[in-house]
């Protein structure tokens, strides 16, 4: 059995009392990655100098009143598209390879290390949060835990797969269509998507800024909670966070859904979405009944349309986002390059990949004069709609649920060719981005090859404590979560 | 008909400070006019009157006071620079 099998409210109590240390933690985490990381390849870049060096710290403060951190001593990997002070991030992308030292950390790692967490390392993800896989990072691809033939899911994919892989028990990821909620369906993990707003996204390399947020990913719903009570709040660095309280999540984690009132779109189940997927979802709302809630089927209407608006609206923000890049005060620069003209064209092209560079002409066409309207506009008045879809669903239900992905994880190299292909994956994530609303993804069951299924439960803006509630009286009630991969040996 | 054209494509490169090379744009207007093409089913919608959405939140001007704090040091802005003089980041030149 590893460490990592207890949940985090364990752990600091087995530390407090002495019987771990916070060294042993890390002892785990390490370990545990030089056992699979060759084959899992969820880590960019490794802390473990620095959090050694933290870990003889805390553990002198084991049991103290200083050393009373909401996160004290807990282990954490952080997607690599975070920004760490003196710790290299790269977002995988090679015109950030040589990005060593960064001058600031995320306002999201201030406060774990405020909360006296450790951060183990930087985690693998499509370049700049650009994909459904990890095939998109520069570096190599991260695999599935459950089958190393499979994909992870996408950007977060480092971020799960190294939570399933037991290297790290708690990790932040990011999420604009879907880059949490995938990742960790396809991992069989917990992973929430919190309200667009209630995170700070400064020091997270933006993508498309409307869109982003960071969110925990975690073996269990409770744990979850904790890392989001450590992290939201309002920030004056991002002026877009919220000034709405953070209530103590876990402390809604009732077990109670009685009375609890569910919506199940009728789009989320359609055509496109696999039967075994379509059977794990009807299992979990007959487990939600036999729990005293309740459900109707109802409709998003426009949720075929939600692909479209994101890709144009998120493709669009980044050719804005990403113009930063130009070899200028950091990260790489072309050596082939005589005048200006040539750094800034050839350090970009040497430095994106291909979907980067795609993605990148897609929304300055969709920006571009003559095309503004038809394009652009269009998409942003198209999410008004979808955005009302969900207000007038959720004026009458608490939560809205479905799966998370129409199918579970699939093989490596199986839709890189036909990039319509692979947007697709996110069809059912899109639409709650586009609607800045909270969204968990919380796992349901196996499919046939033994790949696991992820329930998604949606809530009202800022209801994260509802959702909670929902997923965790789910998962008490089922034992999805304590399935692990055989990955290097049962452990 | 297509949406998009290999002509149109390098403009929009250029644009956007890329540099593509032939094999590279054939390539790309394939992909972005199966894209956009695919886009153009927003066209079957209604928005006369819709207002747009930039942002879910409703979120007003936020506002702070202007003044000076302390930052970085010209050290730590110089020190990931690819190319640097006389405490300076040094470019290639922009005159011919």
């Amino acid at each position: 059995m590893s460490l990592f099998d207890y949940k985090l409210s364990d752990l600091q109590e087995m530390l407090h009392k002495k019987e771990i240390s916070v060294n042993d933690l890390l002892d785990e985490a390490y370990n545990r990655i030089s056992e699979v990381d060759g084959d899992v390849k969820a880590f960019i870049t490794l802390n473990e100098e620095t959090a050694r060096a933290r870990a003889k710290e805390l553990d002198e403060l084991r049991g103290t009143p200083e050393g009373r951190g909401l996160l004290f001593g807990m282990p954490i990997g952080v997607k690599d598209n975070i920004v760490t002070k003196g710790l290299r991030t790269t977002a995988a992308s090679q015109i950030l390879d040589n990005l060593t030292d960064p001058l600031y950390d995320a306002t999201v790692v201030q406060k774990l290390d405020a909360a006296e967490a450790i951060n183990v390392g930087k985690l693998n993800m499509d370049e700049f949060a650009m994909g459904s896989s990890n095939e998109n990072s520069s570096y190599y691809a991260t695999r599935n835990p459950w089958n190393t033939d499979y994909v992870p899911g996408g950007s977060s994919g480092g971020s799960a797969a190294a939570v399933a892989a037991g290297e790290v028990p708690f990790s932040l990821g990011s999420d604009t269509g879907g880059s949490i909620r995938q990742p960790a369906a396809y991992c069989g993990v917990v992973g929430l998507k919190p309200t667009y707003g209630r995170v700070s996204r400064f020091g997270l390399i933006a993508f498309a800024s409307s869109l982003d947020q960071i969110g925990p990913l975690t073996r269990t719903v409770e744990d979850n909670a904790y890392i989001l009570e450590t992290i939201a709040g309002l920030d004056k660095m991002d002026s877009t966070s919220a000034d709405i309280e953070v209530p103590k999540y876990t402390e809604a984690l009732t077990g109670d859904v009685k009375g609890l009132k569910i919506a199940v779109p009728k789009e989320y189940l359609a055509e496109g979405v696999s039967d075994e997927v379509k059977e794990a979802v009807q299992k979990a709302l007959k487990v939600y009944e036999d729990m005293g809630a309740t459900w109707d089927e109802v409709t998003l209407p426009h949720s075929k349309y939600a692909l479209s608006t994101y890709y144009l609206l998120s493709s669009s923000e980044a050719s804005a986002n990403l113009a930063r890049f130009d070899g200028v005060r950091y990260g790489r620069r072309s050596p082939n390059a005589e005048n200006m003209l040539d750094m800034f064209k050839l350090s970009r092209s040497e430095g994106f990949g291909d979907e980067v560079k795609r993605r990148i002409m897609l929304g300055t066409f969709a920006l571009s004069s003559g095309y503004y309207d038809a394009y652009y506009k269009k998409a942003q008045q198209a999410r008004t709609l979808i955005k009302k879809d969900f207000d007038d669903v959720l004026a009458d239900y608490d939560v809205i649920i479905g799966p998370t992905t129409p199918t579970p994880a699939f093989k490596v190299g199986e839709k890189t060719e036909d990039p319509l292909t692979m947007y697709a994956n996110d069809i059912l994530t899109i639409p709650v981005n586009l609607a800045g609303v909270p969204g968990i993804s919380v796992p349901c069951g196996f499919s046939g090859e033994g790949l696991p299924i992820g329930l998604q439960i949606i809530g009202k803006h800022f209801d994260e404590a509802t959702v909670y509630r929902a997923a965790h009286a789910y998962e008490q009630a089922t034992d999805f979560h304590t399935q692990k991969p055989s990955l290097g040996g049962a452990k | 008909m297509s949406r998009i054209s290999e002509e149109q494509v390098k403009h929009v490169a250029h644009l956007a400070r890329l540099h593509v090379s032939d094999e590279e744009a054939e390539r790309f207007t394939k992909q972005l006019d199966d894209i956009i093409s695919f886009a153009e089913q927003l066209n079957e919608l209604d928005t006369e009157g819709v207002e747009p959405t930039t942002h879910v939140q409703d979120l007003k001007n936020v506002m702070r006071k202007d003044e000076p704090k302390k930052w970085i040091t010209q050290e730590d802005a110089l020190k990931n620079a690819p190319e640097t003089q006389d405490g300076q980041i040094r470019v290639p030149s922009i005159l011919e």
